[in-house]
């Protein structure tokens, strides 16, 4: 069990080694290396666009929860604009790209690791090895890539979407002016608040979209392995982002970020 | 006699206690239609893989260009996959792409071609497989005989001089198989390509060989021409040849243990 376990790990860390000096051939690389931009456009078209509506959606709801739940508590003390500070700071730092992560798993990784699946039950990755294509470079990269742009752009557009949502109830609910909202909010955030959630979010990025490429690339079995391949992934990646994320925070905690 | 394109030297392999490979051996020589035979699990498309460098060996080796293909660097492999076209058992067209993109992919890939010119190549290669009509397909939208053309009509993108064809009219109607039968000939007949054809397709197999093999048991029992197959005596061959359900490679029943299994003897 431990043994399998650390083979995985290795097949794991094997193909992300792969995946990165094939980005890196790429960029410097002539035919037969590219990623190909329309492949890329048309990844980053299938997992960030399609899933704007609900990113948004579910972020704005954030906001909104987070104002209201720390309305109470501040109203103790008499100060219940700071809930603008609290909500800027939690979705800039941690909420905007955990739940960007979550919902991208959800939209984008299960979509890849049962395409990447499908491909594999239909004999597609055997027939791109014998045509001397790189599945790795060919399938792999571009998704890679797309899924870690398109979570950092997802995570900015959260980030404001949340903050928009906890002003809406600030404003309508709690009685906040929208200029008091906003100017504690850009009191309250500092660059690396922001920089450190984008760097989050590109690493949730590479880790969504490549377990999900591990998954689907892994897959045994016909339509059941798909299925099975599909769950684990968004279980799988779950966990790996809130472990990662508790990483980061304490590493961010540790270097005064 | 020439010296062979392919060369199989006493290769092993095996899948947990399944033996597949037990000390094969077989020469392919160029311009040759060879046809490898056998039952539904006796490694006939494994073997194609493993020429391919796709199955990893467990013993021997097989001599590509003059080259082990265990040893063979990731460029030497690429090289090698590209000089061979590979016709899938189900065709392998890739299902996010339109015909006319999945020929011209390999092209995209390997060639400095402009994008007009490849246009121009699948236009002829669909036209060669009786296709051209249906370059803007999907392959969802192609019945499986379809499907198998234009997978071949992909591997002729690359021009390949050797052609490997896993089971290519398993699962087809008798015109569609003939269809693909004939293809394979005239390619044989007009581009002098090497071929190795895996079939249990005895009618297909008499249509395209110059040399057949009957894999049995991780080894290659009978080597000859066809002539040689249909007038044979061996029992081997004559219960392949004539579909018997009797006979040397039937498999056991394992009465053995049969009355210890059903009994829950232990």
């Amino acid at each position: 069990m431990f043994r399998q376990a650390i083979e995985v790990l290795g097949d794991f860390g094997l193909m992300l080694y792969r995946a990165l000096v094939a980005i890196h051939e790429s960029l410097v690389g002539g035919r037969g290396r590219r990623i190909g931009r329309a492949n890329l456009w048309w990844q980053m078209n299938r997992v960030g666009i399609s899933s704007i509506p609900i990113v948004c959606l579910v972020l704005f709801c954030i906001g909104a929860i987070l104002e209201l739940q720390m309305a109470k508590p501040l109203s103790n003390f008499g100060v219940v604009p700071l809930t603008a500070d609290i909500v800027s700071l939690a979705t800039f730092r941690e909420l905007g790209p955990l739940v960007s992560a979550v919902v991208l798993t959800g939209f984008g990784g299960a979509a890849i690791a049962a395409e990447l699946g499908t491909m594999v039950v239909g004999e597609e990755l055997e027939a791109l090895e014998a045509q001397a294509i790189d599945p790795i470079r060919f399938l792999v990269v571009p998704r890679v890539l797309a899924t870690m742009i398109m979570l950092v752009c997802l995570t900015v557009l959260g980030d404001i979407v949340a903050v928009f949502g906890g002003m809406v109830v600030g404003f309508f609910w709690l009685g906040i002016g929208v200029r008091q909202y906003l100017a504690h909010s850009r009191e309250m955030l500092h660059v690396q608040d922001f920089v450190t959630g984008l760097i989050k979010a590109g690493v949730f990025g590479l880790l969504i979209s490549s377990i999900a490429c591990f998954m689907g690339l892994r897959v045994k079995g016909g339509a059941e392995g798909v299925g099975l391949a599909t769950s684990r992934t968004v279980v799988y990646t779950i966990v790996a982002l809130i472990l990662v994320d508790l990483l980061f925070t304490a590493a961010f905690f540790y270097l005064g970020f | 006699m020439d010296e062979p394109v392919i060369a199989i030297k006493n290769i092993t392999k095996r899948f947990g206690d399944r033996v597949i490979f037990d000390g094969l051996s077989l020469d392919i020589y160029r311009g040759q239609t060879l046809v490898i035979m056998g039952g539904s699990g006796s490694g006939k498309s494994t073997l194609l893989r493993a020429m391919m460098g796709q199955v990893p060996l467990d013993g021997g080796e097989i001599i590509a260009n003059g080259r082990s293909i265990s040893f063979m660097t990731g460029q030497e492999l690429m090289d090698w996959r590209k000089s061979v076209g590979f016709l899938f058992q189900s065709g392998a067209l890739f299902n996010s792409m339109t015909v006319a993109d999945n020929l011209a992919l390999p092209m995209r890939e390997h060639s400095d071609l402009p994008e007009s010119t490849i246009q121009i190549m699948v236009k002829i290669y669909l036209q060669m497989v009786g296709l051209r009509r249906h370059l803007n397909k999907m392959p969802a939208e192609l019945s499986g005989g379809m499907k198998k053309r234009a997978g071949l009509a992909r591997a002729l993108m690359m021009q390949p001089q050797i052609f490997f064809y896993d089971e290519p009219t398993a699962g087809l109607d008798p015109v569609s198989s003939a269809q693909i039968d004939t293809l394979i000939s005239d390619l044989h007949s007009k581009l002098r390509v090497t071929s190795v054809v895996v079939t249990h397709e005895i009618k297909s197999a008499f249509r395209v060989a110059d040399r057949m093999a009957l894999l049995h048991r991780g080894r290659f029992v009978v080597v000859g021409g066809p002539q040689e197959f249909r007038s044979s005596k061996d029992p081997l061959i004559r219960q392949f040849i004539d579909g018997l359900s009797v006979g040397p490679l039937s498999d056991p029943r394992g009465h053995e243990d049969y009355e210890k299994d059903i009994l829950q003897l232990g």
